[in-house]
């Protein structure tokens, strides 16, 4: 299985490099999404250190929805879903490596713009540190329970809408301990709890999430 | 019965129901080595669907498919293994050329990939002129010789072609004649259905006939 994972990777990653644009897009949405609230808020350093961990998290949120109902659509519009499902390797695997290429080609970007965006909101160092953790133990979650839903909603009219209905708010635990882990070192209280709390949702998401989106494709496409 | 007559793929009492609409039911068939299951009907009268079933994506309202004797849903892996599937999409990426989609759709199926090998196929598919081109570029009817490249290079013992004509020109049309009596020889089975004439002079072929009022049956040695 780990070989068929590996080739879903390889595969997904040579297709994103061909298709630069539908990355970028949501790179894109989450850096100007993340600067405009500094532009409109106005700049009270207070302010703006008080909001932004909670911003930065709901512009990656929004940005992971503008990527997700992609993930499987395509693959089953020219029927190379169909094909990757007629593999003898387990369907879990599929959705394995198309959650990591997902991540490696939409969140990881995220990570590593955040810390200039952190400055916009005059965040200190430590802050900016934790942000850039928390984001690396939610962004999988976001891609994980997004792939759950995409898979839910594969071939349906309105997917793209009902799938941000569905998925929101099982982000909303991400979110909370995502950005109350930065606001906990803001206010002296620690981040460790909000950062336990995170890793045990991601734990949950990465032992269910991918059994939920295999079992989905193959009612979908049956 | 020996080796050489005995079922691979059989089906018995199998129904499938789209909707409220009952395309088929009590559906039996047993096709052996070196045979050809020529499934007709007009539209919509559950051809892909049976295909599908056969393919093992979705499961019948009732009945079962085996593959040597097994359920095909308890043997998944070594009947993927044996089996490919060409449906009307063609399961190939716009965006990569025609011998990167082969690598990739070996690599999923687990199988090792000879480059010298899939660059001879596609020649031989008359694709000698668009190797670099990305498959977008292809034409329709290319872009199914590339998938029916995909299709000979898994090696699989039985086959599985929803209108494997479509699109196809004259010598195209000849040329999957050709590799179809090839894959027959070599003691392969095959499931196809289409609109079109498809030349098989010399091969054992059932027919089966959807959408008749009466259950449609195909029995073994039906010619």
């Amino acid at each position: 299985m780990g070989r068929f994972l590996l080739s879903v990777v390889r595969r997904d990653l040579t297709l994103a490099a061909r298709r630069r644009g539908d990355w970028l897009t949501a790179l894109f949405f989450f850096v100007l999404v993340s600067s405009l609230f500094p532009l409109s808020v106005g700049p009270e350093p207070q302010l703006l250190q008080r909001i932004g961990p909670g911003v930065l998290w709901v512009a990656a949120t929004l940005a992971s929805l503008l990527s997700l109902p992609r993930l499987f659509e395509d693959d089953h519009r020219d029927g190379s879903l169909e094909q990757m499902l007629l593999s003898p390797s387990p369907v879990v695997g599929l959705v394995l490596g198309k959650v990591l290429a997902h991540w490696l080609v939409f969140g990881l970007p995220l990570l590593l713009v955040t810390p200039l965006l952190g400055l916009q909101f005059n965040l200190p160092a430590e802050a900016i540190a934790v942000l850039v953790f928390s984001l690396l133990l939610g962004t999988p979650i976001l891609s994980l329970l997004g792939a759950a839903g995409a898979a839910l909603t594969l071939g349906l009219r309105g997917g793209g809408v009902l799938i941000t209905l569905l998925v929101l708010p099982l982000y909303v635990p991400a979110l909370i301990f995502g950005a109350g882990a930065v606001g906990g070192i803001l206010s002296g209280t620690g981040a460790e709890a909000h950062l336990s709390l995170l890793g045990a949702f991601f734990l949950v998401s990465f032992t269910v999430a991918p059994w939920i989106a295999a079992a989905s494709l193959k009612v979908s496409l049956g | 019965m020996d080796s050489r007559t005995a079922p691979l793929l059989a089906a018995d009492e199998l129904a499938c129901e789209r909707g409220e609409r009952l395309l088929f039911r009590g559906l039996r068939l047993a096709l052996a080595p070196g045979q050809v299951l020529l499934v007709q009907g007009g539209n919509g009268q559950g051809k892909t669907s049976l295909l599908r079933l056969l393919a093992g994506l979705g499961r019948p309202d009732a009945g079962e498919v085996r593959w040597r004797g097994q359920p095909i849903a308890r043997c998944r892996d070594t009947y993927h293994r044996e089996m490919a599937y060409l449906a009307h999409a063609n399961g190939i990426k716009d965006e990569l050329e025609p011998a990167e989609n082969l690598r990739f759709s070996h690599g999923l199926h687990g199988r090792p990939f000879d480059p010298d090998r899939a660059l001879q196929t596609l020649r031989r598919l008359g694709l000698s002129r668009c190797l670099d081109l990305p498959c977008r570029a292809l034409s329709f009817g290319q872009r199914r010789r590339v998938a029916l490249a995909a299709l000979l290079l898994a090696d699989a013992r039985l086959w599985i072609l929803d209108e494997p004509l479509t699109g196809l020109d004259v010598h195209a049309v000849a040329l999957v004649e050709g590799l179809i009596r090839e894959h027959l020889q070599a003691g392969g089975l095959l499931v196809a259905t289409t609109h079109q004439a498809l030349d098989l002079a010399g091969a054992d072929v059932q027919q089966l006939q959807l959408g008749l009022a009466a259950p449609a049956r195909a029995a073994a040695g039906v010619h």
